[in-house]
């Protein structure tokens, strides 16, 4: 079991010195993010789901120091995934996320502050973000520091279940310029969850001889508390004629013993207009320490998941992305707009989570979970 | 109350002054300004992804960088 | 160690590194002689800051990359075209290497004033060039009076008042 790091809101006061002293840092300004439209439609289809909408994001700047921006979002669900098919339990249809946010610019260093609320039937969540980036040395370095703060309300369809979840999130980030063409980074981000952490529809099944299919369900029981840490280096490098590649590794682990491991790769090629990417991810983890596709017997521990996110697993994905570029003549308002296409491949593989949609299977002996999924994003930009 | 007095003790050692001169000259950030160097060059794509990741995979966090770009101003 | 402590210690750790990181050197002092140099220009020939001896002359260090620099060229064209008559001059040096793209950029957003092409980076070297865009302004003696790092929508109008000071001095 990894040390537990039990992290409460560090006092405002400290942080908000630290935060002050980092501004009158400021030698010269930074500049704050391009002013920019965005209308995206994402479908994801895979293990039985489709899930698709739209996401569509503004930002604007107000004058010298303060940028704006806001997201609508929306996930809408048909169709039935492997946990709601085994266990009939009902699945939210939509989901609706809007977020504000504000840059403020002051010499070097940027602030930033974001409200995101997510509403679906039966799950309400309220997310803070604030942030502060700092360029130094001569603007090679940039370093950054982010909190989190997440209130949910976790409700249960046609009940009147509501318990709260709470989340804490604390990020520090260095970037680095090393040479003319190479950029490196490494994050760190420390996560803690307290309250109702686990699904209310969500149960295990244990062996059970009197049963017809030789297992029964209970209701999932989840620690109260989750703390994990995630380290990430990543590199980008500009080739020697236009083009980038990039490669980059995080390593997770958190208090419910799970461990997991993710390595990103690829490539930028410009051309023209065109702007092409393609890219590999390969990503693997092990179980949490109360994990178990079949239980023995009942209560046979005091926290119990069957929640294949929570086994042990591993996903390799495939990215193919195009984009093209116009630039806008005809009025000074717009500068340039561009059309995108993303494709992502995934192929999920579970090493301890089965299948256990067919018949005759001895529980315990049922085929091994897999699935693919295809991502699809399209979308419109619009630069002004 | 420890930490407080290191950071006033190093402040005191930056206002001295250090040796080390950024070796990347402004005038020579044109490759790390150009779009194709950004970390994340379309966000409202690069959230849907780490959405989608982040609902399926028990792992979280550490997925996001800012900094290189022009270093203008 | 306590877990609130070690979260204060390590911001408190970050704040630090962030303090020890060195300041960059500042650029030369100002009322010291400008470095003279000659650089070819966009127009054909080459043009030195010597043969302006007797004029106040803005120099501006920019590039195609660089948003707030391409947002200042037109601010600098206002500037030129209303204290030219004056005893006053600008020039635009392009730091890049392959000219080109300047080239191009200046088709689409045409300037009146000089550009020079500073492809080997010699002059912005020679001005201790720290940011982009960067901004000098000589008097009519050839001595550094203003320097100016970065560009945000307003120095424009520090550019103005302090050319006119120095169009008022006596030579």
């Amino acid at each position: 079991m990894d040390q537990i790091l039990r992290l409460e809101p560090v006092r405002a006061r400290t942080a908000l010195g630290v935060i002050l002293l980092l501004a009158s840092l400021g030698l010269r300004a930074g500049v704050l993010p391009e002013d920019r439209a965005d209308i995206l439609y994402h479908y994801y289809d895979g293990g039985g789901v489709q899930i698709d909408g739209p996401s569509i994001l503004v930002r604007k700047s107000v004058g010298q120091d303060l940028s704006f921006s806001a997201n609508y979002y929306v996930d809408t669900v048909s169709s039935a995934s492997i946990d709601v098919v085994t266990q009939a339990s009902p699945y939210s249809e939509e989901r609706k996320e809007t977020t504000f946010g504000v840059d403020y610019l002051r010499g070097d260093t940027t602030m930033s502050a974001a409200w995101t609320r997510s509403d679906e039937s039966d799950y309400q969540a309220t997310t803070w973000n604030l942030g502060l980036s700092q360029e130094v040395f001569g603007g090679l370095t940039t370093v950054s520091m982010g909190y989190g703060r997440g209130a949910d309300d976790v409700g249960k369809r046609d009940s009147t279940f509501n318990q709260p979840a709470d989340h804490w999130r604390y990020r520090l980030g260095l970037s680095q310029i090393l040479t003319r063409n190479l950029l490196a980074s490494l994050d760190y981000e420390a996560v803690a969850d307290e309250g109702y952490l686990n699904n209310p529809y969500r149960r295990v099944r244990y062996a059970d001889g009197g049963s017809a299919t030789g297992y029964s369900y209970q209701d999932e029981v989840y620690p109260r508390t989750r703390d994990s840490n995630a380290v990430a280096l990543r590199a980008r490098y500009f080739l020697p004629y236009r083009a980038a590649v990039y490669a980059g590794y995080r390593y997770y682990d958190d208090s419910w013993g799970i461990g997991a491991s993710t390595f990103d790769v690829g490539y930028t090629h410009p051309w023209r207009r065109w702007t092409f990417d393609v890219g590999y991810r390969y990503y693997t983890q092990d179980a949490a320490d109360f994990y178990s596709d079949l239980f023995p017997y009942a209560d046979a521990q005091n926290f119990l998941a069957r929640d294949k996110e929570l086994s042990t697993f591993s996903s390799q994905a495939l990215r193919f992305a195009v984009g093209y570029e116009v630039p806008i003549r005809f009025t000074d308002m717009l500068d340039k707009g561009s059309v995108n296409l993303v494709y992502d491949h995934f192929m999920y593989s579970y090493d301890d989570f089965r299948d256990i949609r067919g018949s005759g299977a001895t529980p315990g002996s049922e085929p091994l979970y897999s699935f693919s999924a295809g991502v699809l994003q399209l979308f419109f930009s619009l630069w002004f | 109350m420890k930490a407080r007095a290191i950071l006033l003790l190093l402040l005191a050692m930056a206002a001295s002054g250090c040796g080390i001169q950024p070796w990347v000259k402004p005038y020579e950030r044109d490759r790390l300004a150009d779009p194709i160097m950004s970390w994340e060059r379309n966000p409202v794509s690069a959230a849907y992804t780490h959405h989608v990741l982040e609902a399926r995979e028990a792992a979280r966090g550490a997925t996001g960088s800012s900094g290189g770009g022009c270093g203008c101003n | 160690m306590q877990p609130t402590n070690r979260a204060r210690s390590m911001l408190a750790a970050l704040a630090a590194t962030v303090l020890m990181l060195p300041v960059p050197a500042p650029a030369a002092p100002a009322s010291a002689p400008a470095p003279d140099f000659s650089l070819p220009a966009r127009a054909g020939g080459d043009v030195s800051l010597a043969s302006l001896r007797g004029q106040v002359v803005l120099v501006n260090f920019w590039a195609t990359w660089c948003g707030p620099c391409r947002k200042e060229m037109p601010l600098l064209e206002q500037i030129y075209q209303r204290y030219k008559g004056l005893g006053f001059t600008l020039l635009a040096v392009n730091v890049e290497e392959d000219s080109g793209g300047a080239d191009q950029w200046l088709r689409d957003t045409p300037v009146s004033f000089p550009v020079l092409f500073d492809r080997d980076n010699r002059v912005s070297k020679l001005y201790q060039v720290t940011a982009m865009p960067s901004t000098v302004i000589i008097d009519r003696k050839g001595q550094v009076r203003f320097i100016h790092y970065g560009y945000t929508p307003g120095t424009e109008n520090e550019y103005q008042d302090q050319v006119r000071s120095l169009i008022r001095e006596k030579s």
